[in-house]
């Protein structure tokens, strides 16, 4: 499959020694830009960092394009609903990136109530020569003013400059799960526990409401929508997956508001499988579009899941992520595990897919190839332009060296959020405190 | 170590599905034996009480996950109810505290998970020695949960009682006080939503009727009509659940 990988770990937080266990710094959000050269990540303390990839050198040919640090900006402040007597977190949930249109560049991010819309601009020449300013900006003596000049732009340090444009507030009663930027470049929707809004970027004092699933009593809530996205080419299509592990797809040109599905996407229950735990392990945590449009990736807690938008019946490949876990679903309900909302993500072909699972493993899935492989993203594993070696986790009976049985598995070292390249082999994989990046060898040995 | 094994067969019969066995084995015949289902069962089901009432937390818990929680616990108690094990209309709890039974829930489910430093005392402290002691517990604890199950969701507990006053008033605060004009009706329209509703929910599945002080004020936050009407009424209300709330 060629899923060796050179590797690079760095911290988020370049200007501070990694110190473990610090909340706060919990990566909460990936997400490439359009293009692969930006990659932005949010945090549990609301902040906002983004990388660059630096243009390949020609002087270091071995220094395929690698991610500096461009900019980190505090995007959420943690809030207080003095209504409700409640604390709103200032955590990062999600990142998304706007197709860029100009110079600078723009994401929305969100917390659980807030969407704000950020823009980026690089800042590299200065005026200089002012007529009645000086250097410094103060005022010149006008006496000492001889001559007229014009003032030049001088080059200077490059300066990367956020700026928050748009703030959408109010528009959620629940918490936020998903934002998702239309293909039109207008309109964006974020999607919360009960509702979908649907909101033009340029108006920030109304919003649409385009789902709502709320039912009249409250008592009668038995589902929840866990995540939507925009379909990548149809503009008026949409998707969003609920607790109970089904799919709807909504056209809005069909109703205001697209409370029937123009699709149900749900694949029927296996009796031999069934317990107290199915509907909790059928949650889908995670849907994305692939890049074709053609088909839809799905996350439970157990699995991943590729469907076709023709077939609703059931999904036409699925994939088993860590079936170990299937006989400690007590142990993982009691500990909270079960509720871990794991992402997913598809390369830039839609050939092969990707989602995290514990003890910093992560796992890949070729589709052509059927083969998959599991890996680890940790500091000890991972020097600089090491390979990252395949691991396997054993049930007992016949272990090799290398192996980790089930029982000896971390279940607090979770990797929910992974992202991958829109176009190459480059992937980015959050471990708690820690970002990594990951690259194809076979990309790196190519220049 | 019996308490090991215990999670572990939970976990397997549950994971499995398997089918349940007679209701009339019982931990009682020793320690060796397997738990029935209905005790496994029971356990979940009290586990998952735990989980939806230990939500009073400065941040609004996570809707999904109690949304899930509650529909196991629905799950659950249908199949009881099949079963004829359980019954809604059952008599209040005799003996100990609703909030006592969650506490020894919660020790079960602690020590069950084996060795983690703490061989936790039973809350019964039936028995003298920390070995046999968790197994006593077990049976113990089968013992009283079989009888007045539905004790464990009465609303009579005080601190239950006044998370939910200070939720209701909350609400009544969020309809008189003034909101932009846009945002009225979606206020007024979710004035029932907030999470606790969810943990009346069960309590109301169960019981089928909230004490009266909550009953009146839940009538007044869901009323649909602008704050300016009927405020004197309401406003009378307010003081006399103000009064309360500053006695306790």
């Amino acid at each position: 499959m060629g899923v060796s990988v050179l590797s690079k770990s760095m911290p988020v937080q370049e200007n501070q020694p990694w110190v473990s266990g610090t909340p706060a710094d919990i990566i909460s959000t990936v997400e490439f830009n359009h293009t692969g050269e930006l990659l932005a990540t949010g945090d549990k303390g609301g902040r906002v960092v983004i990388f660059q990839r630096e243009p390949e050198s020609k002087n270091a040919p071995h220094s395929q394009g690698e991610y500096d640090v461009y900019s980190t900006f505090q995007s959420h402040e943690p809030e207080f609903d003095y209504l409700k007597s409640l604390e709103i977190e200032e955590k990062i949930n999600k990142i998304k990136w706007l197709p860029q249109q100009n110079a600078a560049h723009s994401l929305l991010s969100t917390n659980d109530k807030t969407i704000k819309l950020w823009k980026i601009t690089e800042r590299d020449k200065r005026p200089e020569g002012y007529n009645l300013k000086d250097e410094e900006g103060k005022l010149k003596d006008l006496s000492t003013v001889t001559s007229l000049q014009v003032p030049v732009l001088k080059p200077m340090d490059l300066m990367v400059e956020v700026s928050p444009r748009r703030i959408f507030a109010n528009g959620h009663t629940y918490h936020i799960n998903s934002i998702s930027v239309n293909s039109d470049c207008e309109t964006y929707m974020s999607a919360d526990d009960l509702r979908i809004n649907l909101w033009h970027l340029a108006i920030t004092d109304r919003s649409f409401n385009i789902v709502d699933i709320k039912p009249a009593n409250m008592e009668d809530l038995t589902e929840v929508i866990t995540a939507s996205e925009f379909h990548p080419h149809h503009c008026n299509l949409f998707v969003y997956s609920s607790s109970k592990g089904s799919l709807r797809l909504c056209d809005m040109r069909a109703a205001a508001l697209c409370d029937k599905h123009s699709k149900l996407f749900e694949e029927p229950e296996d009796p031999s499988n069934r317990s107290f735990f199915s509907e909790i392990i059928s949650s889908v945590s995670d849907v994305k579009f692939s890049h074709s449009g053609r088909y839809m990736l799905t996350r439970d807690y157990l699995t991943v899941k590729v469907w076709d938008l023709n077939m609703e019946a059931r999904p036409i490949e699925t994939y088993q992520v860590h079936d170990y876990l299937r006989s400690k679903l007590c142990s993982l309900y009691e500990s909270d595990c079960i509720f871990d909302k794991f992402e997913c993500a598809w390369n830039g072909s839609d050939s092969v897919i990707m989602t995290g699972a514990y003890n910093n493993f992560f796992r890949m899935f070729d589709r052509n190839t059927k083969r998959d492989v599991t890996l680890e993203a940790s500091r000890e594993s991972s020097k600089p332009r090491a390979v990252l070696k395949p691991r396997r986790v054993c049930l007992g009976g016949k272990r090799r060296r290398d192996d980790i049985s089930v029982d000896s598995l971390d279940f607090t070292k979770k990797i929910l959020h992974t992202a991958w390249h829109p176009a190459e082999n480059i992937i980015a994989i959050a471990a708690t405190n820690n970002l990594y990046i990951f690259q194809d060898k076979v990309n790196a040995d190519a220049h | 170590m019996y308490l090991r094994e215990l999670s572990v067969s939970v976990s397997t019969m549950f994971a499995r599905g398997l089918k349940r066995k007679c209701d009339q084995e019982e931990v009682t015949e020793g320690f060796g034996t397997v738990p029935s289902y209905s005790l496994q069962r029971q356990s979940l089901l009290d586990m998952s009480l735990v989980k939806l009432q230990l939500c009073h937390m400065l941040v609004e818990p996570n809707l999904c996950r109690s949304v899930l929680i509650a529909n196991t616990v629905r799950q659950i108690q249908e199949e009881m109810s099949r079963d004829g094990v359980w019954h809604p209309g059952a008599p209040q709890g005799a003996g100990r505290a609703p909030l006592d039974r969650l506490v020894s829930t919660e020790v079960l489910c602690r020590t069950a998970r084996g060795p983690h430093g703490e061989q936790a005392v039973p809350e019964s402290g039936e028995s003298p020695s920390q070995t046999p002691a968790p197994g006593l517990c077990t049976v113990s604890l089968a013992q009283e949960l079989r009888d007045p199950e539905s004790g464990l969701w009465e609303m009579d507990s005080p601190r239950e009682s006044r998370a939910s006053f200070s939720k209701s008033l909350d609400q009544i605060f969020e309809t008189l006080e003034s909101k932009p004009p846009g945002s009225m009706e979606e206020l007024l329209s979710d004035v029932e939503s907030s999470y606790y509703d969810l943990d009346t929910v069960l309590t109301g599945v169960v019981s089928g009727s909230k004490p009266g002080l909550c009953g009146g004020l839940e009538g007044f936050t869901t009323a649909p009509s602008p704050p300016s009407s009927g405020c004197k009424s309401d406003l009378a209300e307010l003081d006399h659940v103000v009064e309360i709330l500053v006695e306790t």
